[in-house]
């Protein structure tokens, strides 16, 4: 009995089977990994399809996203800030229309400094409340000084404005042709557009900060917290490129309004303007209030040495 | 040997390739039709380039009477006396047609300091020696006057400050000064002098600014 058992029980003892145990379970491990991996991808297409987190992972650059694509990320987000603002809200991605350069001009005889511009400006465009941010900043200065940064206030308080002796001068993102932003941004995050616009693809921004550094106007502005803006005051009108809620960790600045410029209407900071200071128009058409501006008063760069062609002119009115 | 231990790593190549394959294939499924598009479209569309480029060297004058038929149009809108979009003139509420109190009494035009009605009402714009009827017409008070005599509306007072101040008229019908709304590529809206100015006080009001922006560390 014992000797025929014998020839059956030592191949599970033996020297070899041993190894071919080894070998079973190293192959046992790739086949699952294997299968594992099919089984990922598989309905990995699925998942794509339907989770929103893995959607925005893998979704492209702005300007290399086809119609369809964009049109999906549209209503993602739509159906993502609709969730989170509790009321309706639209998300477009207007292209810059033909034959149009947009341009604005500024009068530093007539503005009075009363911010007005900087809050209407928050409101439209969905800026952080807390922490707070402001893309406009207008400064205070001495009119004995001239234009002299060095001496500006941007901290100023007083009961009314325009104080005595001094004035204002708001500064947002001035949208130059050869801007150093979009020169630095080492992942073209910040592109100009065809109507001029410089805009930024939030998904994209990595949160450098090269941008802020290299902006000789200091219009670009880290969101160093997470943005908070109060679901009652969240403006539902959003452009991909314009006022979409902005993540943490993302630079941000003026967009010319977008989302309204380009529906044909005057951005915010024009219309709030309680002196009509500001002026906003396309630079190709003659009848527009900048070309008249631009040819009929007397209008300056700021920095215009550094040679960064702006679309943002100042001007005496007055 | 080789074989054997290959071939699950075979297997495994197979199931990626088949994975990245079914990728790949349902993203062709979605988007086939902008490549297939432009590829068919670009042969058609060549000939159609040599049509439109011919037709436009054809057409041009036809584009430009038209963009100058445009541009007349605008000129005409923003002309004087034609319609410009305006705000309403800034009556107090209630005030207006002033014949309602007028018409009941004399009208005097002797200057002096009133003492009933308009009280509030302060001249401090320019000549101290202005009067109500400079302006306002003593036996038509519904209506504004001109230098000339010539009748104008409230809604048209640009018409009676411009006669001092032309070159801010002119500043303003090309939309320099004052305030623009309505869009800045079709139907601008104006605003009238007095919507800003009180045209018995001009001169603008100080306001009190919004408050300043945190300090970085208070953000």
């Amino acid at each position: 009995m014992e000797k025929e058992r014998l020839p059956a029980a030592p191949p599970a003892a033996a020297p070899l089977p041993a190894a071919k145990a080894e070998k079973s379970r190293r192959e046992w491990l790739r086949d699952f990994l294997a299968l594992g991996a099919a089984g990922l991808l598989l309905p990995g297409c699925e998942a794509l399809e339907k989770n929103p987190a893995l959607q925005a992972f893998f979704q492209k650059h702005f300007q290399e996203m086809s119609k369809e694509e964009l049109r999906e990320v549209l209503a993602r987000l739509e159906k993502q800030y609709t969730e989170q603002y509790g009321q309706p809200v639209s998300v477009k991605a207007t292209p810059p229309k033909e034959g149009v350069s947009f341009a604005y001009a500024l009068d530093i005889s007539r503005c009075i400094g009363c911010r007005r511009c900087v809050y209407g400006c928050v409101a439209e465009n969905n800026q952080s409340r807390t922490p707070q941010v402001h893309w406009i900043s207008v400064l205070e200065m001495d009119k004995e000084k001239g234009v002299d940064l060095d001496e500006s206030d941007i901290y100023y308080e007083a009961e009314t404005v325009p104080r005595p002796g001094k004035f204002y001068m708001p500064v947002a993102c001035h949208h130059c042709n050869k801007a150093p932003c979009v020169k630095v941004c080492p992942v073209h995050a910040t592109w100009q557009e065809q109507d001029g616009i410089v805009v930024i693809d939030y998904d994209w921004c990595i949160g450098c900060r090269c941008c802020m550094s290299a902006c000789p106007y200091g219009a670009r502005r880290f969101n160093w917290g997470k943005p908070a803006v109060p679901s009652e005051e969240f403006n539902p009108e959003i452009d991909y490129l314009g006022n979409r809620p902005r993540p943490k960790g993302v630079v941000e600045k003026c967009c010319f309004c977008v989302q309204r410029v380009r529906q044909g209407k005057y951005p915010k900071c024009v219309e709030v303007c309680p002196v009509g200071a500001r002026k906003f128009g396309n630079l190709l058409d003659p009848k527009s209030e900048v070309r008249y501006i631009l040819e009929n008063k007397r209008v300056f760069i700021l920095k215009e040495e550094l040679k960064t062609l702006p679309r943002f002119y100042y001007y005496f009115g007055i | 040997m080789d074989v054997k231990r290959s071939k699950p790593l075979l297997l495994a190549l197979g199931a990626l390739l088949s994975g990245g394959l079914i990728i790949v294939l349902a993203r062709s499924e979605e988007s086939p039709p902008t490549p297939e598009k432009t590829k068919d479209a670009q042969p058609k569309d060549k000939p159609k380039d040599k049509e439109d480029a011919s037709q436009k060297k054809e057409n041009p004058p036809e584009q430009k009477e038209g963009q100058a038929a445009q541009t007349n149009q605008a000129k005409e809108e923003s002309a004087p006396g034609d319609v410009i979009a305006v705000a309403p003139p800034p009556f107090t509420p209630g005030i207006f047609p002033c014949s309602g109190c007028h018409d009941e009494r004399e009208p005097n035009p002797t200057p002096r300091q009133l003492k009933k009605r308009h009280k509030e009402i302060v001249l401090k714009h320019g000549d101290p020696d202005r009067w109500c009827t400079d302006c306002h017409t003593l036996n038509n008070i519904d209506k504004l006057h001109l230098a000339n005599g010539k009748l104008v509306d409230f809604t048209e007072s640009y018409k009676l400050c411009g006669q001092c101040h032309g070159e801010r008229l002119r500043d303003w019908k090309a939309g320099e000064h004052g305030k623009r709304t309505g869009s800045w590529d079709g139907k601008k809206e104006y605003l009238l002098c007095a919507t800003c100015h009180n045209p018995h006080s001009p001169k603008f009001q100080p306001l009190k600014p919004l408050p300043p922006p945190k300090r970085p560390r208070e953000r």
